[in-house]
């Protein structure tokens, strides 16, 4: 069975008078403990089609199913109850929360499932450890360079154990280097958590790492029977 | 939460310091105000107070009509009423003094210079009035005025210095500031006099010459309506012509002894009285004893109408000034809530417009638009919680400051100078409710702002430059 079932997504953005068809009739199974690659020039739709799986934006038709729960059926606060429980995002600009240090931006997610402190305390621990950032812990964002940052929010979108977690082009704000072992370390972390991972990205090196490419352009999908979908 | 809005209020310290200041400035000019208007109340209280008592009993009407008619609207045996609310075991505890006062119209004239001149008599029992006006519960820096009237000399009086000028004894009195008449218009008042109130004025002066004549000061000769309207005469050795503050008053004041003003009215045998002063410790008590007293009048003292009057209805000028007072603090609050509500309106609006994507973030974490809300608002509420708490700590520090430097004023319808005291030490209701007027209008101005980033869209939010 399928973790997440995209089915015939659309979605038309207004800009000013025009109208800009950013996802039309997108349809996509997503696998469980799988590593998904969505690749496509920019302007192709891979934000909003991220956006959609990630319950953040809502399709103008389809829908998304995320362990048989509909999406669309839910109400504003259910979804975003549904978010804070089972989708872990990892932003291309980092997004961490300023004013927190590198543990508490981690323990975010789990003050919002309310995970008892002691508990808390140990799982942040292990995710900082993870990354390698056991050692920054009291640091403040702008203390982190920007490959430190993003191992932060790496830990943050995995902390909370979810079941899906994606990252919307997590290397694009990296020097390659950096993004190699960004890449590197989000592929070990998906193997150990066995989370499935949706990634957009036209970096090569992502592509190359992928279990399952998604090709997107111009907000239709390209290659509709990819080659993990057949085994 | 609140730790998270604290390091959002830091982050952008010179903000948040700003807004601030605005809201201690706000506070501070309310509770100045506010400061200074208490002891406005408070040294008009014990004015009032110190020269009416918190409560006159009377008998019915005479608030009305009385002054036109002392006679008919007089007390009968006050001395029991006096003694009967002195022993009363409600009452006692609460007393300070009892004095009676009989207040009626008169004409005091200067005869030899042919003049004469409307006054206000207060036929008074001098050491009661003088207890009465040490009242300073307030423990006001003040000295009161003490009737100027040796107790046991009968026929001494004191006046207003307007009465002094208009009967021209400035001279004896050794007042300054005081204009002499042009001596044509004193012949003309002279020689308008009836004859028989001048033969009347003659007999007295020459019964009362003995006593009198090796003291210093002036001599006045007091002419009232006695019981059945015959017109009687009373000679007065003045020692002093005071001022009570209010032109008006000072054109009309004659103080003397009780005992011989109801020899004026009533003859010998007269015992009466136009009211009892009764002075409480604390003006807090006035509604336990205005009850109490009513109880009284209702029950015990039947044989008589009587009805109690508070000095507030005795003196409509307090609830005008207080009054005035009141209506300013108001207006400057709600002045200053409007700038704290624009301040920090405009502070929190900036504050979700500049964390738009952070906003966006912590939606997409899984931060319902109610957390949002809280975020911003608890933003608004520890913003007015810091002003309201610097902003008292400020006025506080400032008020004593004033305090010591020891300015002094003449406030209206006032006879002592009052040194400008700002009363906020203590004044724990003022200070918390100003508090939390600012408080819950810092929060409320919080509100719309967080409101507008809790609705927002996460999409728009996040890509937001
Ligand atoms: N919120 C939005 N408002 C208006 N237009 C948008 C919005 N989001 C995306 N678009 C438009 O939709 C198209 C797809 O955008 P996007 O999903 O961001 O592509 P990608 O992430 O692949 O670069 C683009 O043409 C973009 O301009
Ligand atoms: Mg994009």
């Amino acid at each position: 069975m399928s973790l997440a079932q995209l089915q015939h997504l659309s979605k038309t953005y207004a800009l000013g008078q025009l109208r800009v068809q950013a996802l039309t009739d997108v349809s996509l199974q997503l696998q469980p403990a799988c590593f998904t690659v969505l690749s496509g020039p920019s302007g192709s739709g891979k934000t909003t089609l991220l956006n959609l799986i990630a319950g953040i934006d809502r399709p103008d038709q389809g829908d998304v199913r995320i362990a048989g729960q509909s999406l669309q059926q839910l109400s504003d606060n259910a979804l975003t109850d549904f978010r804070a429980r089972h989708i872990g995002y990892i932003f291309q600009n980092f997004n961490l929360l300023p004013v927190l240090s590198a543990f508490e931006n981690v323990e975010y997610p789990l003050r919002l499932n309310r995970t008892p402190a002691a508990q808390r305390r140990k799982k942040v621990q292990e995710l900082l450890d993870a990354v390698g950032l056991a050692d920054k812990s009291n640091h403040r964002p702008n203390q982190l360079s920007g490959g430190q940052r993003q191992r932060v929010a790496i830990a943050r979108a995995l902390v909370h154990q979810p079941l899906l977690v994606l990252a919307d082009e997590p290397t694009a704000n990296l020097d390659s280097q950096t993004g190699a072992q960004i890449i590197l370390l989000m592929r070990e972390l998906q193997r150990q958590q066995k989370t499935a991972f949706v990634f957009s990205s036209h970096d090569p090196q992502v592509i190359a790492s992928a279990d399952h490419l998604v090709l997107l352009k111009d907000g239709h999908l390209q290659s509709p029977q990819p080659l993990q979908e057949a085994v | 939460m609140i730790a998270l809005a604290l390091r959002n209020l830091w982050r952008n310290q010179r903000r948040s310091a700003t807004t601030l200041l605005a809201m201690m400035i706000g506070m501070l000019s309310i509770l100045l105000f506010g400061g200074y208007s208490r002891t406005v109340y408070y040294g008009l209280e014990t004015d009032f107070v110190g020269r009416s008592g918190h409560l006159q009993l009377q008998r019915k009407d005479y608030f009305w009509f009385g002054s036109g008619d002392p006679q008919g609207y007089s007390l009968q045996n006050y001395t029991e009423l006096v003694t009967e609310i002195q022993q009363d075991p409600v009452l006692a505890p609460l007393l300070r003094v009892v004095t009676p006062v009989l207040q009626f119209g008169g004409i005091a004239g200067n005869f030899d210079a042919g003049l004469s001149k409307l006054v206000i008599v207060q036929g008074v029992d001098v050491e009661g009035q003088n207890q009465l006006r040490q009242w300073n519960d307030y423990q006001l820096a003040i000295t009161p005025e003490l009737l100027s009237i040796d107790p046991a000399a009968p026929d001494q009086a004191e006046i207003g210095i307007g009465v002094a000028r208009m009967l021209q004894l400035c001279t004896q009195l050794a007042l300054k500031d005081c204009p002499q008449a042009e001596a044509g218009s004193a012949a003309i008042d002279a020689g308008t006099l009836s004859a028989d109130i001048t033969a009347l004025a003659a007999t007295t002066a020459q019964q009362s010459s003995q006593t009198s004549r090796d003291q210093t000061g002036a001599r006045l000769e007091l002419l009232a309506a006695s019981t059945g309207g015959a017109p009687n005469v009373s000679r007065l050795q003045i020692n002093r012509a005071v001022t009570t503050g209010a032109k008006e008053l000072d054109e009309v004041y004659l103080a003397m002894q009780l005992k011989q003003a109801q020899t004026l009215l009533y003859g010998e045998a007269g015992q009466r009285v136009t009211a009892l002063q009764i002075q409480l410790q604390h003006s807090a008590d006035l509604e336990l004893a205005r009850t109490r007293l009513q109880h009284l009048i209702d029950s015990r003292w039947q044989q008589q109408p009587l009805e109690v009057h508070d000095f507030q209805t005795l003196n409509p000028a307090f609830g005008q000034i207080t009054g005035m007072f009141s209506a300013i603090f108001g207006f400057i609050t709600i002045l200053i809530s409007a700038i704290v509500l624009f301040t920090v309106g405009n502070t929190m609006s900036m504050a979700v417009l500049e964390r738009t994507v952070e906003i966006g973030t912590l939606r997409t974490l899984g931060l319902r638009r109610s957390g949002i809300r809280r975020l911003f608002v608890s933003e608004g509420l520890l913003l007015g919680l810091t002003g309201a708490v610097l902003g008292t700590l400020l006025a506080l520090l400032l008020a004593s400051l004033i305090n010591q430097a020891g300015f002094a004023w003449l406030p209206p319808g006032s006879s002592n100078p009052v040194p400008i005291t700002i009363r906020l030490w203590g004044e724990h209701q003022m200070l918390l409710s100003i508090s939390l007027t600012v408080v819950l209008v810092a929060t409320l101005s919080a509100w719309w702002p967080a409101r507008r980033a809790a609705q927002q869209d996460v999409v728009d939010a996040l890509r937001y430059v």
